[in-house]
C-alpha cells in the first residue's frame, strides 16, 4: 500500500545558481557587519574604563544593544528563521522572550531584595 | 530560503493535516526547539551569573584587566585573545551557511569544502579555549595578595625573572653553598618559577629566604619587579575597594607579603576553591559557563565531523536534499549566538 503520510518538505529547499549568488553576498554583508560590531565592541572594552559614571552606564547599554543586534543578524539572517513562516517564527520567539523575560524579571527582584536586606541589616 | 513562503496556501488545507503548517520538516522544528530549551539553560546561567556579580559589585574582576594576554606576546593586550576567538567562531559560522546555501544548489563539493572549514574552525576555537583555560589556571607571575591590613589586592607590574637560588642549609638534594640555576641539572625557568611560587604561596619564603620541599634553604637571587600597582578588591580597613596602589609603596607591601612566612597571603593562578581575580564564584562561573559553552562547541564539531562524512558517501546527494546540512547548520550558529553573549556579559560588561 502506498503510504500517503510522508511528506518531503524540505524538497522545496532548493535554490538556483542566480539566487545563490544574490544570497552568497547577503551572507559576506552580514559577516562583515557582525566582525565589524564586535570590533567595536572590544575596542569600547578595551578603552573605557568601568566605574561609577554615566560613561560606563552608557557603556553598559550599548553593549546590551549591539549583543542583541548582533543576535538578531545570527538568528534571523544565518539560522534563516527570518525566512521561515511568520507562525514558526512566533512558535520560536514568543515563548523563548516571556520565559527570559519572566528569568530577568526574577533576577532583579530578588536581587533587590538580597541587596535591601544586607544594606538595612546591622553587621 | 526554506519552506515555501511564497507559496498562497489556504488555511484550511494549512493546518487540516497531512502537511506541515509551518512547512518544516520534523527535524528541523525539533531542532528549533532544543535550541529554544538550550538557550534558556544558558540565559539562566548568565542571570546567575549577573546576581552573584551584583553581590560583589567592585571587588568583581575586571574583563580587560583580567584577560589581557597573547599566546607568546605576554601581557598588554586587553581583550583581543577573546576577541580573536569571538571572531574565530563567527567565521566558522559563515563557513557554516555557506555549506548550507551550497547543500541548496546540490553542490555536494561546495558543502564539502564549506564543512571542511566549519569544522577546521571549530578546533580553533576549542583549542584557543584550552589555551585560555591553562592561562586562567596558571595565573599571572605575580598572583593575588592580601597586604599588611588585610586589603587584598590584584597585582599588575612587571616581574624580575629568578636568577638562582643560593643554599646555605643543606637538605636531602641540595648541598650547602651550591647554585639552583635554571639550565643544570635539568633545572628550567619554569620550574624555577613553580618552586617559587608553590613556596611563596605555603608561605615558605621568609626574609629572602626560601625553603624547599626536601627541606633545604635557600637565598633567593631575583631582579626587582617594576612598574608594581596593586588595584585594591576588597578592603581591609585602610584602602578603598578600587583605590590603586602605586610606585614604592606597592613593591614594599607586596614583597612584605612575599617574605611573611604566611601560608595564603598570595595566592596564584585559579581553582574552584579559590582564585586570584576575584572572589571564589568568579572562577566557578568561568570554569561552567565558558567550559559548558565549550562541551556545546566540541559536540557541534564531533556531529558537523559525522554529517561531513555522510555528505562525503553521498548519503544525502542521494536523498535529493541536504537538510541534515541545515539542521546541524541551526546547532553549529546556536553556538556562535550563544557566545556572542558570554562575550559580551563575562568579558565586557
Amino acid at each position: 500500500m502506498e503510504r500517503d503520510d510522508i511528506i518531503e518538505y524540505s524538497l522545496e529547499g532548493h535554490h538556483s545558481e542566480e539566487k545563490g549568488k544574490q544570497l552568497r553576498k547577503t551572507i559576506w554583508k552580514v559577516t562583515a557587519l557582525l566582525t565589524a560590531i564586535t570590533a567595536i565592541e572590544v575596542l569600547m572594552g578595551a578603552y573605557i574604563k568601568q566605574g561609577d559614571n554615566w560613561t560606563w552606564e552608557i557603556t553598559k547599554w550599548v553593549f546590551v544593544a549591539l549583543t542583541l543586534l548582533k543576535a538578531g543578524f545570527i538568528v534571523l539572517s544565518f539560522m534563516h528563521l527570518g525566512d521561515e513562516r511568520k507562525t514558526m517564527r512566533y512558535v520560536i520567539l514568543i515563548p523563548y522572550f516571556i520565559f527570559i523575560l519572566y528569568l530577568i524579571f526574577i533576577l532583579l527582584w530578588e536581587a533587590t531584595a538580597v541587596g535591601d536586606l544586607w544594606t538595612n541589616s546591622a553587621v | 530560503m526554506a519552506g515555501h513562503a511564497s507559496k498562497q496556501i489556504d488555511s484550511k488545507t494549512l493546518w487540516g493535516g497531512k502537511m506541515s503548517p509551518f512547512s518544516t520538516s520534523y527535524g528541523k522544528l525539533m531542532m528549533w526547539f532544543f535550541l529554544v530549551s538550550d538557550a534558556l539553560t544558558f540565559g539562566g546561567l548568565l542571570i546567575a551569573y549577573g546576581f552573584t556579580r551584583h553581590d560583589y559589585l567592585g571587588s568583581w574582576p575586571i574583563g580587560e584587566e583580567t584577560f589581557n594576554s597573547m599566546p607568546f606576546l605576554g601581557h598588554g593586550f586587553p581583550l583581543l585573545y577573546v576577541a580573536l576567538m569571538t571572531f574565530i567562531l563567527i567565521i566558522s559560522s559563515v563557513t557554516m551557511v555557506l555549506a548550507v546555501e551550497a547543500g541548496h544548489r546540490m553542490d555536494k563539493r561546495g558543502v564539502i569544502k564549506w564543512m571542511i572549514a566549519t569544522i577546521v574552525g571549530g578546533f580553533f576555537f576549542v583549542g584557543s579555549q584550552a589555551w585560555e583555560w591553562s592561562h586562567f589556571i596558571h595565573g599571572s607571575e605575580f598572583g593575588k595578595v592580601e597586604i599588611y591590613d588585610g586589603s587584598i589586592a590584584t597585582v599588575h607590574g612587571t616581574f624580575g625573572e629568578i636568577e638562582n637560588f643560593h643554599v646555605i642549609v643543606a637538605g636531602e638534594h641540595h648541598e650547602a653553598g651550591s647554585d639552583i640555576i635554571a639550565g643544570e641539572h635539568g633545572m628550567t625557568q619554569a620550574e624555577m618559577m613553580h618552586m617559587y611560587q608553590h613556596a611563596v604561596a605555603e608561605g615558605n619564603v621568609v626574609d629572602n629566604v626560601i625553603t624547599l620541599h626536601d627541606g633545604s634553604q635557600a637565598e633567593i637571587t631575583k631582579m626587582a619587579n617594576t612598574d608594581v600597582a596593586l588595584y585594591i578588591k576588597e578592603t581591609g580597613g585602610e584602602y578603598e575597594m578600587g583605590h590603586h596602589i602605586e610606585g614604592a609603596e606597592a613593591v614594599k607591601f607586596y614583597e612584605d607579603a612575599v617574605n611573611s612566612g604566611d601560608a595564603g597571603r598570595i595566592v596564584y593562578g585559579a581553582n574552584l576553591q579559590e582564585n586570584e581575580y576575584g572572589p571564589q564564584q568568579y572562577g566557578q562561573f568561568f570554569f561552567f559557563i565558558t567550559g559548558f559553552h565549550g562541551f556545546h562547541v566540541f559536540s557541534g564539531v564531533m556531529i558537523n565531523i559525522l554529517i561531513l562524512m555522510g555528505v562525503v558517501r553521498g548519503v544525502y546527494h542521494k536523498r535529493g536534499h541536504y537538510e541534515m546540512v541545515e539542521k546541524t547548520g541551526l546547532y553549529w550558529h546556536f553556538v556562535d549566538l550563544v557566545w556572542v553573549f558570554v562575550f559580551t556579559f563575562f568579558y565586557l560588561v
